[in-house]
């Protein structure tokens, strides 16, 4: 069985792009094969910054031949249907069998096709492959109308047996397949030919290219620990980074340079962040947490072990960091006089062309924390306060430079301003949470400025009917409303939304959000809205409570028994009330009450009545949910017992108050009528 | 060893050298003020069409809010681009690019150089292409495209772009810290002149007029000025009623476009252009630069018939 390997060899793959290539060659290359009838045994897609490598393993040498029958038209069919199967089976009229099927003559085709040898198949796959390869972006160069991600230099592509290798012959635009490929840029530039991929590996080594990725990021990784270690320091980590910059070389040579003392004044992720950002450098930290070093990834070996490419790299950190420190110092005099040209530049900052500027935000934003602030147990006027600072850092020169770096330098400014901890916290933290694993705030004035901001986003965007729609969602308005969400249950606060959200529109936009974010705690759409139609349903948390103890009923013997017995008491009693245009609200007479599981029903529905009412006052679902419970023995008998339509009048408009009665405890429950199935 | 030059004028010279010999036809700056090397005619409009084409220039270029009085030591509101366009793209165009590093005396076997993804686009110019910056030793040196639109039209024949910033590059080689105390002549010259004496009083009062004292009255109403003949001139006939030659006249529009270009950048500078008009005019610049590739697309130069 032989052995196949492709190699595509082109000018810099941007290094985010790279691994899903392998794969999507992979995928792309196997499938062609395995649909024009070949197997194998297994594959394997590797990557580099200018090549993308496959190996596929126990490849069959041909394709088997086959043989097929179809089952046509009656003879004597329309001349059209008989010509139509004819080209549909690929066959010419004069190819036809008549056979006798018992039930009259029938043409049959056979087709038979022979099988193909490999090379064939993969030349026809790999083109097919480079012409639709899936790029997030691809380019034309030069003459030509071929497009890859960028230039194309050269295919490999051979077959390998027990015989030795053979190219496998392709032109896709002119570029011709051999079994010849290069190694280093600069280390090892020299064409080499290879029979086989462990081969092609080896030599690839010989040539300076790692061809692995996962053995680069080990290789860049492990090094750089070790020279961290050996200082007696720590490396970042950082597990985007690494897989980037292990896209960036083919050869990695870690080499460690120091921070120059003038910089170490910098918050830590101020120099994290324009390290990584601008030169893709790892940070390096003490026993202190502080940043003294870096980390550069170099793609060569020099006769100076790398000393000048140190320097060079250092020299550019040098620039680097000095423009940040130049920010950070001129943002650190703006901060110390209260950060007051901040807020004041704000007013020229568009927020939305419809919504003003950022400072009419922040003033919303303000009125709106110090109104919340009760609610979540903040100081009014604290919150106020945070909400007014809390934008401040967006005119900082620091922002400008890390957008990522907003809030946390607002934090360390409201610091510096001489703002309380509580504030500059809620500096940072008032953008919180972001997505659905990001932290929520805790810290009452943090979590005020945050519902503030959101909920003035939401309702503003609203309000100029801007709102999410399909997958569009621009201004991440969903994420915005999950975030009130998590803010109100995960700190348990009582905040009745309709004190903030007047609109109807987005008050069910609130309760599509929570039925989403109730999903992922398995309880289904259906019992949210059985607990919205109850009272006091714009407090999210009396909400969710009443939906999580309703499921969890719901999950037990007796809860879905009483479900089936309340529909069966509500449908006799609507339609009887249909039919007699009377709502049977009278109130049962229990001397009226003939059979022993009547006079039962009666006793446990005001048994159910003095737990369910005093446990709803107090917003004890649990004990309602299981008050409710102890009636479903007493419903199923008295349903097993007694006829409702009994033969007096008298008795069946007792009967049926009584079914009333049900209807209306179980109601006061949950309005279990909107429950499915 | 490749030995070092010794000033900024050097290192121009070298390039020039270089690419000369590579086969580039050396052109002179462009006579307008713009915002990059791009804007050039012979990059902008010689990328369209399908005649082949290969040049090389120094191009000076202004960004009015890049001024820092001279004080930063590599940002200026004035500074030079190296450009490089071949029409079609080379295949061995990444070679001739490090080899013009050598000829300036970057040791290619000292340095760590790397192509790093940098899509390029010019919402002005409403042009795009694939490439990559360049980096030496972690900074970057050089920009390299592969245009695949310009105007709005595909480009075919696909040209190959290189930019140089010169003042940065020359910094690094020369190992110098900030820019006006790199030598723009020879250090040993009798009158040596080190690039500060030449420009650090142009910055500072460039700086001042671009931030605080250009009439942004008198830029806009060139800006509508410049708009209007831009549309004017590629209105006419494009046969010559006096010689009865076609001359469609695409430069002199596209000199229109270039000013426009400009006194946005000015305007810019000055702070007048709110966040939501920066799209609107951006929109109407690169309305003229499609007009204008429309019309060169139908000369001689641009390849039609």
């Amino acid at each position: 069985m032989p052995d196949l390997l492709i190699e595509l060899f082109s000018e810099e793959i941007p290094a985010r792009m790279q691994a899903k290539a392998a794969k999507d060659l992979q995928q792309l290359v196997t499938n062609g094969l395995v649909d024009a009838g070949l197997t194998y045994a297994s594959a394997g897609a590797f990557s580099t910054p200018r090549r993308l490598t496959l190996s596929v393993e126990g490849l069959t040498a041909e394709s088997p031949n086959t043989r097929e029958e179809r089952k046509g038209p009656k003879v004597g069919a329309p001349d059209p249907a008989i010509d139509g199967f004819c080209r549909g089976a690929g066959v010419s009229r004069d190819d036809l069998q008549v056979r006798d099927t018992g039930k009259g003559e029938v043409y049959f085709a056979v087709i038979e096709k022979t099988g193909r040898p490999a090379d064939d198949i993969i030349a026809e796959v790999l083109e097919a492959t480079v012409r639709s390869f899936p790029w997030p972006k691809s380019m034309r160069w030069g003459s030509g109308s071929l497009k890859w991600v960028r230039p194309l230099h050269s295919i490999l592509c051979i077959l390998t047996d027990e015989a030795g290798a053979t190219v496998v012959p392709v032109d896709v635009d002119g570029i011709v397949s051999s079994d010849v490929t290069k190694g280093h840029r600069f280390l090892a530039p020299d064409a080499f030919s290879v029979v086989s991929f462990d081969d092609y590996e080896a030599k690839l080594k010989r040539a300076k290219v790692v061809l692995r990725a996962d053995e680069r990021a080990d290789m860049i990784w492990s090094e750089a620990s070790n020279q961290a270690f050996a200082a007696g320091l720590e490396l970042v980590e950082d597990k985007g980074l690494l897989a980037e910059v292990a896209g960036l070389v083919e050869w990695p040579v870690v080499l460690m340079g120091t921070i120059a003392e003038d910089f170490r004044s910098l918050p830590p992720e101020v120099l994290t962040a324009s390290m990584k950002e601008h030169q893709k450098f790892f940070s390096v930290r003490d026993k202190t947490g502080q940043v003294v070093r870096f980390v550069t990834v170099a793609n060569r070996e020099t006769a100076d072990n790398g000393a000048t490419i140190l320097a060079g790299n250092q020299k550019v950190l040098f620039a680097r960091l000095s423009d940040a420190k130049f920010f950070w110092e001129n943002d650190l005099r703006v901060a110390k006089k209260g950060g007051t040209e901040w807020t004041d530049a704000l007013r020229k900052v568009t927020f939305h062309n419809k919504l003003g500027t950022v400072a009419e935000l922040v003033d919303r934003m303000a009125k709106l924390s110090a109104e919340v602030a009760p609610l979540v147990g903040a100081d009014a006027d604290e919150a106020e306060a945070a909400a007014r600072f809390a934008k401040a850092d967006l005119s900082s020169e620091m922002i400008y430079e890390f957008p990522d770096l907003q809030g946390l330098m607002g934090r360390y400014y409201a610091k510096e301003a001489g703002l309380s901890d509580a504030v500059a916290a809620a500096a940072e933290e008032h953008y919180s949470p972001l997505g659905p694993s990001d932290d929520v705030p805790t810290a009452p004035v943090s979590v005020a400025v945050a519902l503030a901001e959101k909920l003035d986003k939401l309702t503003g965007f609203w309000a100029i009917d801007e709102k999410p729609t399909g997958s569009k969602d621009p201004f991440a308005l969903r994420r915005a409303a999950l975030g009130v969400i998590r803010l109100v249950l995960e700190n348990t606060l009582t905040l009745k939304l309709s004190g903030f959200v007047k609109d109807a529109d987005l008050l069910s936009f609130f309760h599509d959000r929570l039925k989403v974010y109730l999903r992922d705690e398995g309880i289904s759409h259906d019992v949210i809205d059985a607990s919205l139609a109850m009272p006091g349903s714009d407090d999210l948390l009396l909400l969710v409570n009443r939906a999580r103890a309703l499921a969890a009923f719901l999950k037990t013997d007796d809860g879905e028994n009483l479900i089936q017995g309340f529909k069966r008491a509500n449908n006799i009693l609507s339609q009887a009330e249909e039919k007699d245009g009377v709502e049977y609200s009278f109130g049962a007479d229990i001397k009226f009450a003939e059979e022993d599981a009547e006079k039962a029903l009666f006793a446990a529905l005001d048994a159910a009545d003095a737990k369910i009412a005093p446990a709803m006052a107090s917003e004890d679902f649990a004990a309602a949910m299981s008050a409710m419970a102890d009636l479903r023995a007493p419903i199923d008998a008295f349903f097993e017992a007694v006829q409702i339509n009994a033969d007096t009048e008298l008795l069946r408009r007792n009967r049926l108050n009584l079914l009333h009665r049900i209807r209306t405890i179980c109601l006061s429950v949950a309005d279990l009528r909107k429950l499915e199935g | 060893m490749t030995n070092t030059p010794r000033s900024f004028q050097e290192i121009i010279l070298r390039l020039q050298d270089y690419w000369a010999a590579k086969g580039c036809a050396i052109m002179q700056p462009y006579d307008l003020e713009v915002g990059a090397g791009t804007f050039h005619p012979a990059t902008t409009l010689r990328s369209l069409g399908s005649v082949p084409w290969a040049a090389a220039y120094v191009q000076p270029s202004r960004r009015p809010t890049d001024g820092r009085y001279g004080a930063n030591p590599n940002r200026l509101q004035h500074y030079y681009q190296y450009q490089v366009l071949i029409k079609p793209s080379p295949p061995d165009l990444q070679d001739l690019y490090l080899g013009s590093l050598q000829a300036i005396g970057i040791d290619m076997d000292m340095h760590d150089i790397r192509f790093v993804e940098d899509d390029w686009e010019s919402p002005t110019l409403g042009a795009w292409g694939l490439g990559w910056e360049v980096w030496c030793d972690g900074m970057e040196v050089s920009q390299f495209t592969y245009f695949q639109q310009v105007g709005g039209h595909d480009c075919h024949p696909v040209s190959g772009e290189l930019t140089y910033g010169l003042e940065r590059l020359a910094m690094y080689v020369l190992g110098v810290d900030h820019v006006m105390d790199m030598p723009y002549n020879d250090p040993d010259a009798p009158i040596a002149l080190t690039y500060g004496d030449v420009f650090l009083q142009n910055e500072q009062e460039y700086s001042r007029w671009n931030f605080d004292i250009a009439d942004t009255d008198i830029l806009l109403k060139h800006f509508e000025d410049a708009e209007r003949e831009c549309a004017a001139i590629l209105a006419n006939e494009q046969i010559d009623p006096k010689t009865g030659l076609k001359i469609v006249m695409a430069q002199p529009a596209y000199d229109q476009c270039i000013k426009a270009s400009h006194l946005f950048n000015l305007l810019d500078a000055r702070g007048v252009i709110s966040v939501t008009e920066r799209q609107a005019y951006i929109g109407r610049v690169r309305a003229l630069a499609k007009l204008c590739a429309d019309a060169f697309v139908q000369t001689a130069a641009g390849g039609a018939a």
